[in-house]
């Protein structure tokens, strides 16, 4: 019975990460329409979908924790949504700054890219995003076997690539980036031992 | 306001004033963009008295909204470009601070020009608070070299599209100098003084490797963080009319103000 109604909350949340995810996008398409998005909308729109992103892969990391600490496994069925929903918004981000911000001008991003060491880590973060969105398609879960479980750790670095990558894009004020970093570390430090596991795994290997 | 009115030049298109009036950079209110607009109406700016001390012969405070209807005012539609790589062009109404500042006759000792603003915690939440400051170390101070305070295109603006200045465009009085980056441009000034050394300035106090004392509009000298080669043009129409054009030396003042900085690496002293 217990494990029936766990499931049920799992299915749940499940249904709210969808629409937790979803709807701030569906706000900010009206707020677009309407003018809403003040006197530089395109920077606005830009910090907008970058803060959801590092919300949301903050969130990620919180599920396996949680799932151990409250003995409640099937929480980790948030994992792939909340997963993809980065990788939505994180792909929503850097194409506003390649369609909005730079005009789709190639040579400006290419140069923009190496001249800009935090979007060289932004878009790092966002190569990491699109392999563990790539790999999670279930036939190549099973096909990848350990592998998987080694590149999916590449989380760990997202997280903290797009932390700095917050923190070097502020003119100033680091304190608000510092929040963000110190639940991030605090976060890794809660399943420190799943770190440990997963930087010793590539030792193993040889 | 009374002011002569300036035709724009047919290359420039006017920001919106919804939109100069409410993207601003002014930390005192806060650091986000629409901040000051909220948080500043509030701002008592009547009486307001400026004082003009140091390397002078005849030291003054004067009373800003008397000044404003004695010395003759101007329109002067100018670019601005932020460091932070957008831009605006702006209808000012203000006067020559060298016209200004020759009223309190300076002396020969007077090398560089500083600027403070006002400094009321109680006012001004972000000093107040370090989170809703910036980190800012208040108050804000800025400076000029002499020769760039006299230069004719300097001025000291009391108002934009024909009336006074908002509180968040740092009511009432404010430096605007066009060729260099938006935060040379103090707002809300109390305290002007002629001084022989170069005075500090509160972002080169903040980041010294990322912000300069001079600060002029540089393609060529990035912001050790993102390039300068190019700025977000802030005009009329939303998200899709967004337009990035390429940055000028000195703002496209280059003619009137290069030969200030004949000799002077621009690498080294950005």
């Amino acid at each position: 019975m217990a494990a029936i109604s766990k499931n049920a909350v799992a299915g749940l949340l499940q249904i709210g990460v969808h629409i937790g995810a979803l709807l701030p996008l569906l706000w900010l398409f009206y707020a677009i329409n309407a003018g809403r998005l003040g006197g530089d909308p395109v920077v606005e729109l830009i910090h907008y979908l970058g803060m959801g992103t590092i919300r949301l892969l903050l969130l990620t990391l919180l599920v396996s924790p949680l799932a151990k600490s409250l003995r409640f496994g099937q929480l980790n069925r948030l994992r792939r949504p909340l997963g993809l929903w980065c990788f939505v918004w994180a792909s929503l981000h850097f194409s506003a700054w390649l369609a909005l911000d730079l005009g789709l001008d190639w040579s400006l991003i290419g140069e923009e890219l190496v001249k800009r060491t935090y979007i060289l880590l932004g878009f790092t973060c966002w190569l990491i995003l699109l392999a563990l969105a790539i790999t999670s398609i279930p036939a190549l879960l099973r096909k990848m076997g350990k592998n998987w479980k080694k590149l999916h750790g590449l989380l760990y670095v997202a997280v903290l690539l797009a932390c700095w990558h917050f923190w070097w894009s502020v003119k100033s004020g680091w304190i608000e980036p510092a929040i963000y970093l110190v639940v991030a570390l605090l976060l890794l430090l809660w399943r420190k031992n799943s770190v440990i596991r997963w930087m010793k795994s590539f030792g193993r290997s040889h | 306001l009374n002011f002569s009115p300036q035709q724009p030049a047919p290359d420039l298109i006017l920001t919106p004033e919804a939109k100069v009036t409410n993207h601003n950079n002014f930390y005192e209110f806060g650091t986000g963009k629409t901040d000051p607009a909220q948080n500043s109406q509030g701002l008592k700016t009547e009486p307001w008295t400026l004082t003009v001390e140091g390397e002078v012969e005849k030291p003054g405070t004067v009373d800003v909204w008397k000044l404003m209807h004695d010395i003759g005012l101007e329109e002067r539609i100018y670019r601005m470009r932020c460091v932070e790589a957008w831009s605006m062009v702006i209808p000012w109404v203000g006067f020559e601070l060298g016209k200004f500042l020759a009223r309190f006759q300076p002396t020969s000792r007077a090398k560089f020009v500083a600027f403070q603003t006002l400094y009321d915690p109680e006012q001004m939440p972000g000093q107040r608070n370090r989170y809703i400051g910036g980190g800012v170390d208040y108050p804000y101070v800025e400076g000029l070299r002499m020769d760039e305070a006299m230069h004719p295109l300097t001025i000291l603006s009391v108002g934009l599209y024909g009336k006074t200045l908002p509180p968040q465009n740092g009511a009432p009085i404010r430096l605007v100098v066009p060729w260099k980056y938006g935060f040379k441009g103090i707002k809300s000034i109390v305290k002007i003084k002629l001084v022989e050394k170069m005075p500090p300035t509160s972002w080169n106090k903040l980041a010294p490797n990322e912000y300069g004392f001079y600060a002029n509009v540089n393609p060529n000298v990035d912001h050790p963080r993102w390039s300068q080669a190019s700025e977000r043009f802030i005009g009329p129409g939303g998200v899709f009319a967004v337009k990035r054009q390429p940055t000028l030396p000195f703002n496209g003042y280059g003619e009137e103000v290069a030969s200030l900085y004949k000799n002077m690496d621009l690498r080294k002293f950005y």
